[in-house]
């Protein structure tokens, strides 16, 4: 799970990270307030959107008065912003943070991981701040300082304070690099984080350090453990149908082409997508419905992929395992009957019971086109595909709401 | 012989009077396996499928002789069990449990690691489909009838698509020593090398079956094994060509977040390896048997 920058700032400052007086501001008066309450003569009004690269996007705005601090404040508020994490569609701002602008000597990046080759939380530390931490592993891979921390015992001072040096900070810093870093890890450990990132960590004209950016993310396998950070949450962050699947019990990733998957099991998923590549189509999204494929949650798994106006066929490729193909073709039949499924649609069942699986399609008098591989579930769904979309002309074939019916 | 698992190995069955666990519990029975107890704090003395129950796993191991464990605790438990398994003596356990919190799993590899190696229990999942070997026993939850007894090897990530190489090499007769599930977990018990070496090991596999896909470094660290030590065959493929960077494709693990761990680049990294690269998923089985064919180690069943 991710949360937004003054979300992390709060959590770091209670485990001893210097972070700049800031305030939440949800509209201009707001923001203008904020200011005036935080002091000083210049501000930085940030968009809060769960991605990096907000700056070069323009959601970031250093201000050096109430008046331009409102008028950032109304620019960014419901804005669209597009990054590089974001995709096409981008994130809209609904939440704005105001700080007090900090004057910057230097920058240094501060991450921490949990790295699956050691099995160990990984800091990783940078004198180069500010880039984003590919193009410093890019650009200068020796400038990055890595520490492993041995679980049973934890993060050590020493090891914060090699950091410190590290990084070539001034002795009279090294205090307060060191309770900075051993806060952030203890705050990863506690929290149960997945990623803790200061980018950058600044050297201020004053001489102390301040954590001007804060990113955090979070195991949602723990988060039954963390109601607090469960809170924290914002779906208006989240893609809708992702946030709607995974209240469903049901595991979805929006894709960019047009052949909709419903399928049993996360690898099985991806090797479907590839198929349908391979065959020469595109996969308009991943969706795994998990182990017990009842009818129920294959109706719910057809209404979200439906509910992509992108999609113009669909391929369901069940592997029944535990469940049995009769089971699941049940599972089809009802659903088609409560869901107005009007694109072609290929069902490949596999396993357990095939037979009475097949008859029970076969009986519904449905229109769906039938596989028996894997290979010619992806050959038939995109061909079918193709022929739908030249009978509706070249336009979305599924917004003309034709019955496809081919070849039952 | 099989690898990790045969009709021998006592295995006894933590959190077996839940629903799925007995429910799998008799499957396992069904299937063939020696199931001699099974674990659930609280209800010790009591019975399930005939069988008793115990309240802690080292009286399980005392009374029944249970070398092998298999853990449907639920999420917030399953670590605690899985240790609670290393420290009875127990040598194999599998965990079906999904949803483990990554930092408990940190906790639970660094605490086997306190045991010498001989000592040390092998731990395959979390979140896994289990452990088979055809015709002998099973210590998952796996349909036994898509395996037929043989001598290619399997390992793979996901459950689903392990279920596909295997129906895939059943219909072209190929059969399989022992199948593996490692999981789709970011920190998970057994990698695809710890397999691999047991594979390699095996007088009876002759060929193995791998089945990766985006996310972490295991595929690299098994390339660099079948380079350097592996005198068998192994057929690949890796899962998620289509996944975009950053977003995670069901399994917790399978999210491509670093250098070398899209489909592309791991498929780059085995080939260079001399492992057989099945270019699509659908090609699972016809590879294997081509190398089968190639090498003359057809056996068949």
């Amino acid at each position: 799970m991710e949360i937004h920058e003054y979300q992390a700032k709060e959590l770091l400052a209670d485990f001893g990270v210097p972070v700049p007086r800031g305030g939440l501001a949800y509209s201009p008066e707001q923001a203008a307030y904020r200011a005036t309450e935080i002091g000083g003569n210049q501000w930085v009004v940030k968009a809060q959107i769960h991605s990096g690269g907000r700056g070069k996007a323009g959601g970031i705005k250093v201000c050096s008065n109430e008046h331009e601090v409102w008028d950032a404040a109304e620019e960014l508020l419901g804005k669209r912003l597009v990054t590089h994490q974001t995709g096409a569609r981008g994130k809209v701002v609904y939440r704005l943070f105001v700080e007090a602008a900090a004057a910057i000597q230097r920058e240094i990046y501060l991450g921490f991981v949990l790295d699956r080759k050691s099995e160990r939380v990984m800091v990783v530390a940078s004198a180069e701040g500010g880039m984003e931490i590919e193009e410093i592993a890019q650009e200068r891979p020796e400038s990055i300082l890595r520490v492993s921390v041995e679980p049973a015992v934890g993060m050590q001072a020493f090891q914060a304070r090699e950091l410190a040096f590290g990084l070539g900070l001034e002795p009279e810093l090294t205090a307060q690099a060191v309770s900075t870093i051993l806060g952030c890890y203890r705050a990863f450990r506690e929290l149960d984080a997945t990623m803790v990132e200061i980018n950058p960590l600044v050297v201020t004209d004053e001489g102390g350090l301040l954590a001007l950016d804060a990113k955090m993310s979070f195991d949602d396998n723990a988060l039954f453990r963390r109601p607090n950070i469960s809170e924290l949450r914002d779906k208006s962050q989240e893609d809708p149908r992702e946030t709607q699947a995974e209240d469903r019990g049901l595991s979805y990733v929006g894709l960019d082409g047009n052949i909709g998957c419903i399928v049993n099991g996360a690898g099985l998923a991806m090797a479907t997508m590839d198929m349908i590549k391979h065959a020469g189509g595109e996969p308009a999204n991943f969706l795994d419905i998990g182990g017990g494929a009842t009818p129920e949650r294959v109706a719910k798994a057809f209404r979200l992929v439906l509910s992509d106006d992108k999609v113009e066929a669909i391929l369901v490729n069940i592997f029944a395992g535990i469940n049995r193909c009769d089971w699941v073709a049940e599972g089809i039949v009802q659903a088609l009957e409560k869901e107005q499924v009007d694109v072609p649609l290929v069902v490949r069942l596999s396993g357990t019971n095939i037979e009475e699986g097949r008859q029970i399609l076969t009986r519904s008098g449905l229109p769906i086109i039938r596989a028996n591989t894997l290979a010619e579930a992806a050959e038939r769904v995109v061909e079918a595909w193709k022929q739908d979309r030249s009978a509706n002309g070249s336009g979305n074939g599924s917004a003309s709401g034709s019955a496809s019916g081919s070849g039952a | 012989m099989s690898i990790l698992l045969d009709d021998k190995t006592p295995v006894i069955v933590q959190g077996i009077t839940g629903r799925i666990g007995a429910f799998h519990a008799e499957e396992m029975i069904k299937y063939g396996t020696k199931v001699v107890g099974g674990v659930t704090p609280g209800k010790g003395g009591g019975e399930v499928l005939g069988l008793p129950v115990f309240n802690t796993v080292k009286e399980a191991v005392a009374a029944t002789g249970a070398t092998a464990s298999l853990v449907f605790v639920p999420p917030p438990f399953a670590a605690d069990s899985i240790m609670e398994a290393a420290d009875a003596g127990i040598r194999l356990s599998v965990s079906i449990t999904d949803g483990i919190p990554a930092q408990d799993m940190i906790r639970v590899k660094r605490y086997m690691r306190r045991y010498r190696w001989e000592n040390r229990m092998q731990l395959i999942g979390p979140n896994c489909a289990g452990v088979i070997s055809p015709g002998k026993a099973m210590m998952g939850i796996m349909p036994g009838h898509i395996y037929i007894p043989g001598s290619v090897g399997i390992v793979g990530r996901s459950g689903t698509l392990g279920y596909e190489a295997a129906s895939q090499m059943k219909d072209l007769g190929i059969g399989v020593s022992t199948s593996i599930g490692i999981g789709g977990d970011p920190i998970n018990g057994s990698s695809f090398k710890d397999i691999l070496e047991l594979f390699e090991q095996d007088p009876e596999t002759k060929a193995v079956m791998m089945i990766g896909e985006i996310g972490g470094p295991q595929e690299a660290e098994a390339a660099e094994f079948v380079r350097d030590h592996m005198t068998k065959p192994v057929v690949a493929y890796v899962a998620g060509l289509t996944a975009p960077k950053g977003r995670r494709m069901g399994h917790a693990g399978a999210i491509i977040s670093a250098f070398g761990e899209t489909a592309v680049e791991k498929v780059e990294i085995l080939k260079n390896a001399g492992v057989v690269i099945a270019e699509r998923p659908s090609d699972l089985g016809a590879t294997m048997a081509a190398v089968l064919n190639e090498r003359e180690l057809r056996t068949g069943t």
